[in-house]
């Protein structure tokens, strides 16, 4: 009797020294992944809860970046062939399928010319690319860009607003159903609310000088021109499918989205371009972001008419937008947001 | 004296293009010289790849690069030096404005398994991506420097990727191609070059 009780209360205090020390690497830092990891149940927002890139995170190789600070097991997701052929099968297709091919399998919801998949590699599966099986099992949480808890159902719904600059489908219609079951799916054996090896981008460090959109423009030319284009637009491919997905314009992500944050697209880019080679240094990394984040995208979905407010309201954070390039304001000569079909 | 027949062979070449291809897209006097082993309308013949639909910017690189001996290729290396800058150019025009036609090329039923996981979905534990993500949908590529790869003859395709591997071609656009033939094992040549020999070359609804 009393020895059970007394592993259960070593038990305990084991449990809560890790808690503790653990707690105590990840407030460390200033304001950023870490630090909302440990004052809430869960921490990522897409508008750049990442890791990567806050000011003044230490270099990405030394420190312990939020992808090694923690050891849940680094399982693989299931195999495709492995889902079920049952209706819970149909429905993760289904999701794999929105997921993949969001204009054409979520159209009345999708804005632009992006999938999921183009930010969130293999399907959602590639643990450098905010990998779904890491998602599903941190939510609900509390995320700073709507300063509430966020369920997973409007996690999703954000992505389409924003990222997708389209429309928040219905929380019980099939698009959603089906991502959450997909989502679900991909996440077999991770445990709940432990922060998985890989979440969000990995660390990029802070490079050695300030971004410049000059020597971005150049990292551009010679690096990512090819396949997404001289102006950004991205490539069709010989099927007239999209091939080399926009990066900027009417057919991007919107102004409100992640990835128009220099930090966010920073670690994105480092981790996954140019495609198949990414190889670029992090002073390039940080350079092309800013260079691509420099070029009018749709308006921010909470556009209240005036370009100054919503940069005031929601822009306090590494992005262009209200700034001037090239004597225009970024924001002013914006395309609409939500333009759904 | 040689140049009369050559002139008489051409004039009667030249129709016979035209009914075949009913459009403004001229072939140029060399083009007659590529025909017994790439076909008559560069869709290729046996083990020979086929060169119509080959993306303009990829196909003129790629005399280049013949003709300077960095794609090695005792076959194509004089036939490439013997053309001019001029030459090469007005062929890569030529040929990239050919469709193929469907049912061209090599089409067979498509293999599952490795090849096709390679194809299609890449081995991102690896960080290799998926070839259609490069070489678009069906392999029938994209845009100028991004080549058709479907329906071409499995040998030559495989050819492609051991050159890669052992230098005896250059690396192509920001190193791209070279850096990922590295990173496959000669299993993954010999299925993923089959996978794609097997693919139509065109679509069935020709969209040209
Ligand atoms: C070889 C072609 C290729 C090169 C070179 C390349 N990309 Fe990409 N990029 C892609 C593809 C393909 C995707 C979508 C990936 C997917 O769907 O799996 C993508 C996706 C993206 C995305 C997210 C989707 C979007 O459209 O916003 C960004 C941002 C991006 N690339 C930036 C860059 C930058 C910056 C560079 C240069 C440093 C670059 N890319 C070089 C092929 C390329
Ligand atoms: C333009 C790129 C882009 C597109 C397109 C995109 N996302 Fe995201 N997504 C992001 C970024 C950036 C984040 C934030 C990652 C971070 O904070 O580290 C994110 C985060 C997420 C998360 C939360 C991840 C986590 O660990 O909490 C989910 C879930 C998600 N996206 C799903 C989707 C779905 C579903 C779609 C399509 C409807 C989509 N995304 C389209 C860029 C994109
Ligand atoms: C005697 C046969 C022969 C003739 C004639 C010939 N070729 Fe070739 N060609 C080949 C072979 C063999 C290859 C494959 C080379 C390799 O494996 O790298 C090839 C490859 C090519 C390629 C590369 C295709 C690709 O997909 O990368 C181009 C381009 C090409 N030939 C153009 C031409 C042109 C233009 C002519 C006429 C001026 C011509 N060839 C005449 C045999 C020939
Ligand atoms: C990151 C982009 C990218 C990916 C991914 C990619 N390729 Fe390529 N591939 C290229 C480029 C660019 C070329 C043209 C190279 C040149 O210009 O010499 C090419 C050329 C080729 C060629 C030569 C075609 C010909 O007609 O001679 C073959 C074969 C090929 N790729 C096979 C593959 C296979 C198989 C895969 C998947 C395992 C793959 N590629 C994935 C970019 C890519």
């Amino acid at each position: 009797m009393s020895r059970s009780l007394a592993i259960v209360i070593a038990g305990s205090v084991l449990v809560a020294g890790v808690a503790w020390s653990l707690a105590t690497l990840l407030t460390g830092g200033t304001e950023d992944y870490r630090e909302r990891f440990a004052s809430e149940s869960a921490p990522a927002s897409e508008a750049g809860s990442s890791a990567a890139g806050q000011p003044s995170s230490p270099s990405s190789s030394q420190a312990p970046s939020p992808q090694t600070a923690t050891a849940a097991p680094s399982t693989e997701p299931p195999p495709r062939s492995a889902i079920p052929d049952n209706q819970f099968g149909d429905l993760v297709r289904q999701g794999e399928r929105i997921f993949n091919d969001t204009g054409q399998y979520a159209d009345a919801y999708a804005g632009n010319d992006l999938s999921c998949q183009n930010c969130h590699f293999d399907g959602g599966r590639y643990n450098k690319t905010a990998p779904l099986r890491s998602a599903w099992p941190m939510y609900p949480a509390y995320r700073g860009k709507n300063q509430h808890v966020n369920d997973y159902a409007e996690r999703l719904q954000g992505c389409f607003i924003y990222s997708m600059n389209g429309k928040a489908p219905p929380r019980d219609g099939e698009v959603i159903q089906a991502l959450q079951a997909y989502s679900f799916w991909l996440a077999k054996g991770m445990p709940t609310g432990e922060e998985p090896e890989y979440r969000g981008f990995p660390n990029v460090a802070e490079p050695p000088e300030p971004p410049s959109f000059g020597r971005g423009e150049t990292v551009f030319q010679a690096n990512c021109a090819l396949c997404h284009g001289e102006n950004g637009q991205g490539q069709k491919a010989a099927d007239d499918s999209m091939g080399f997905p926009p990066l900027w314009g009417e057919g991007s992500y919107n102004w409100g989205a992640g990835m128009h944050r220099v930090n966010t697209a920073a670690a994105f880019i480092k981790a996954a371009m140019p495609l198949g080679k990414p190889d670029l240094t992090d002073q390039q990394a940080w350079d092309v972001a800013l260079f691509i984040n420099s070029h009018e995208r749709p308006q921010d979905p909470r556009f209240n008419g005036s370009v100054q407010e919503t940069g005031e309201r929601f822009h306090q954070h590494q992005g262009q937008y209200g700034k001037t390039v090239d004597g225009r304001v970024l924001g002013e000569n914006a395309p609409p947001s939500g333009t759904v079909p | 004296m040689a140049r009369l027949p050559v002139i008489v062979v051409l004039c009667l070449l030249f129709p016979s293009a035209y009914a075949q291809q009913n459009t403004a897209n001229t072939a140029p006097p060399a083009a007659q010289s590529c025909v017994a082993c790439h076909g008559a309308q560069g869709q290729g013949t046996g083990s020979y790849p086929h060169l119509a639909g080959l993306g303009e910017a990829y196909f003129k690189r790629q005399l280049d690069a013949f003709a300077s001996g960095e794609r090695v290729n005792a076959i194509m290396k004089p036939i490439a030096s013997g053309l001019s800058e001029e030459q090469r150019q007005a062929l890569a025009g030529y040929f990239s404005a050919l469709a193929m036609q469907p049912g061209g090329g090599q089409a067979g039923e498509a293999p599952t398994g490795p090849g096709r996981e390679l194809a299609l979905h890449g081995r991102w534990q690896q960080d290799l991506p998926a070839c259609v993500q490069c070489h678009g949908p069906g392999g029938l590529g994209i845009g100028a420097d991004f080549p058709p790869i479907a329906g071409q003859p499995a040998g030559y395709l495989r050819n492609q990727l051991k050159a890669w591997r052992s230098g005896d071609r250059p690396a192509g656009p920001q190193g791209l191609m070279g850096h990922i033939a590295e990173q496959l094992d000669a299993d993954d040549l010999k299925a993923v070059a089959e996978y794609f020999a097997s693919l139509p070359a065109a679509k069935e609804a020709n969209n040209e």
